[in-house]
């Protein structure tokens, strides 16, 4: 095997799950693990129904319902909207009937779906993962290959624990040096998709790497690789260290003793090979990076935390100048205007971007001993049952609280408007969710996408903030 | 699903980059645990005011766009969530091609897998062919699968590729899973060897 061309850290996995090559070169790919929740799955378990076929590796599925419920103490007493309540009792019929392995509503385990796979020691380094859900490409921060499908092939993988798939190329996302003062990883993947665009990875499978990236948190590393679908890859990767194998070596469900030293041993077999190919190559520097804030309604429409709107009639042809039109009337903003001067209604910290333990430390120690501005409705929203509780235990929800934030359930919450969460038509948020898409926090609102840092600045200022004008006070 | 040869229908003009799955149908009707259904909620934020009349100015509230079967759009067509009801909102309301210069992946796939054709045509030509809509009842447009072109209304014809896998699928209407289970005895020979490799994978 000496003579073997260098492998990336997407090819080798790739490699090890190929089961057969159709003659057109079309992979039959097995699929480690598929996470499943109530959206996108529905119309997949009606279709094994229909074809009487079973779930054929239930061991390497598991549930949850995330997206459609309240994160407030209405969970408690059931779900009010019909449909939701519909959606939510199908899946859990579905898991059942399916033998699926499921966590429920109410259990302490219970959150976002890709809060829950890496928590709990499910997703895991060398795994190809799955999920009906675009921001499975989270779980790449473990060193996996995951990637989002769609109904029909959640359809596919149950039936089958296999995906027809042709390879896709290769990118790295190369970020070196230290990271500026109050910026995170949030900051980092906002100026990647500034500068690639939303098309910018289509067709490739992005791997992250540089020392900023080494240096990186889990929490962190999953907030970089979620939104790689933003800038069009399916995936996003980043090999897996030692840091990696000390998270996993702290999660319930991972591998323990022998069965990890084994597992370490073939992760570190991994790591993307010294020569080997890359399609495409970005370089950035960490140091130049600012805060970030998305300004319209694509996440590519990113500028530093001192940018000011763009002006529409500047911009090089006329498709481009409608486009620009369209987004700044939108979001109610004036050319020229600096969007530290924006004021906020709503203040989102939450999403399978940034709810985890370090995302809501990084929120309590701006809010701590400060207040949220009158008439800011700022809410937190922990990835999960076991964030929520390990900030509780921290007393996070206690600083947070006092600042005048809204502590809650967790859930996908405000991050889509298919829950109780949404904005208003006209409001304006700071969110550290995802997409700033039109409509997608609810019809008519105005989304700009930020970290959990600057989103807690932003919601003492009461209009977009600069955090390093509120840095923490003291120790948290 | 239901097999895709030729089709010859009006098309609806969309000139704009980015169209993403929340644009096409909007979370808040994603709760339907069924297939159909979702045609009357495409491009809802779009189609409906705020009081749920219909926009006037929507490209699908004009005639003779009522009636598309094809729409035309600009780069990156249906990026962003990965749900597979955008393309069940564009079956449901009668469209069963996009042609644009290109498209999100899992977008491009959903397509496939419910007999919906993307196709992809360099961004001049998707100008052009939005020019032809512009012509409206008249200007139909045929979209040939079995020989790769589309046809203007003038008659000339563009030629297009396509992954010949996803095309015989479709030109037959095939269920992949069907196809896949026959790759059963290769599957339990990964199974075996990859659980005596990797044991932690298993019995979870």
């Amino acid at each position: 095997m000496s003579a073997q061309k260098p492998r990336t850290l997407f090819d080798k996995i790739w490699d090890a799950h190929v089961v057969e090559t159709l003659p057109d070169g079309t992979a039959l790919l097995y699929i480690d693990l598929h996470l499943t929740h109530e959206v996108t799955t529905p119309q997949a378990f009606d279709g094994l129904r229909a074809a009487g076929r079973k779930v054929r590796r239930p061991d390497a599925t598991l549930a949850v319902i995330d997206h459609n419920i309240a994160t407030d103490a209405s969970r408690y007493t059931g779900i009010v909207d019909p449909e939701s309540r519909l959606q939510v009792e199908t899946l859990e019929k579905n898991v059942v009937e399916f033998g699926v392995p499921f966590i429920p509503l109410l259990d302490a385990r219970q959150g976002i779906v890709h809060v829950i796979g890496p928590e709990l020691g499910r997703s895991l380094p060398g795994m190809t993962i799955v999920c009906g859900d675009s921001h499975t490409s989270t779980h790449g921060a473990m060193g996996a290959l995951a990637f989002g499908i769609g109904t029909s092939e959640v359809e596919h993988v149950l039936a089958t624990q296999t995906l027809l798939q042709k390879p896709a190329k290769n990118m790295q996302v190369l970020v070196e040096g230290n990271l500026a003062v109050g910026c995170s990883a949030k900051d980092i993947t906002l100026a990647i998709i500034g500068r690639i665009g939303t098309a910018g990875g289509t067709g490739h499978v992005i791997e992250y790497a540089g020392d900023a990236i080494r240096a990186l948190d889990m929490a962190g590393r999953m907030t970089l690789c979620n939104m790689s679908i933003e800038g069009g890859a399916r995936a996003g990767m980043v090999a897996p260290d030692q840091t990696t194998f000390d998270y996993i070596a702290r999660t319930p469900n991972g591998p323990k003793g022998e069965a990890l030293a084994r597992a370490i041993e073939w992760w570190r077999t991994l790591p993307t090979d010294a020569g080997a190919h890359f399609d495409k190559v970005v370089k950035l520097a960490a140091h130049e990076i600012a805060p970030q804030i998305t300004w319209g309604t694509s996440p590519e429409d990113v500028l530093p935390v001192d940018g000011i709107v763009p002006d529409p009639e500047a911009q090089e042809d006329e498709a481009r100048r409608a486009q620009f039109r369209r987004k700044v009337e939108y979001m109610g903003l004036k050319p020229g205007q600096k969007l530290q001067e924006l004021p906020v209604d709503v203040v989102f910290i939450g999403s399978c971007t940034n709810s985890r333990i370090e995302d809501i430390r990084m929120a309590a120690s701006i809010a701590r001993g400060r207040k949220v501005a009158d008439g800011v409705r700022a809410m937190v929203v922990p990835g999960s049952g076991l964030v929520k509780k390990q900030a509780e235990e921290e007393g996070l929800d206690r600083i947070l609280q006092e600042a005048g934030f809204e502590w809650r359930e967790a859930g996908c919450s405000m991050c889509l408007g298919m829950n109780p969460d949404k904005l208003k038509p006209g409001q304006r948020s700071a969110s550290t969710s995802n997409r700033n898409f039109e409509g997608r926090q609810g019809p008519g609102g105005r989304t700009h996408l930020v970290s959990p840092a600057t989103a807690a600045a932003s919601a003492i200022a009461g209009r977009l903030a600069d955090v390093r004008d509120y840095q923490p006070k003291g120790d948290v | 699903m239901e097999a895709f040869t030729t089709l010859t229908g009006i098309a609806a003009p969309m000139p704009k980059a980015n169209v993403d799955t929340d644009q096409i149908i909007p979370a808040r009707f994603l709760k339907s645990i069924s297939r159909t259904g979702f045609g009357k909620h495409l491009f809802a934020n779009f189609r409906f005011k705020e009081d749920g009349s219909e926009n006037p100015d929507f490209v699908l509230n004009q005639e003779p766009y009522r009636k598309a079967e094809i729409l035309i759009a600009f780069e990156n067509f249906g990026c962003g969530s990965s749900r597979e009801h955008a393309p069940w909102a564009l079956l449901d309301f009668g469209i069963r091609c996009v042609i644009a210069p290109d498209f999100a992946d899992i977008f491009h796939n959903n397509s496939f897998k419910n007999g919906v054709l993307p196709v992809k045509l360099p961004r001049e030509v998707c100008a052009q062919l939005m020019e032809d809509a512009k012509m409206g009842e008249n200007a139909r447009i045929t979209v040939d699968l079995e020989r790769q072109v589309v046809v203007r209304p003038s008659g000339e014809e563009i030629p297009f590729q396509i992954d010949p896998l996803r095309r015989h699928l479709l030109l037959n209407g095939l269920d992949d899973i069907g196809q896949t289970m026959q790759h059963a005895p290769a599957i339990d020979g990964f199974e075996a060897k990859q659980r005596a490799a990797q044991p932690w994978l298993y019995g979870a």
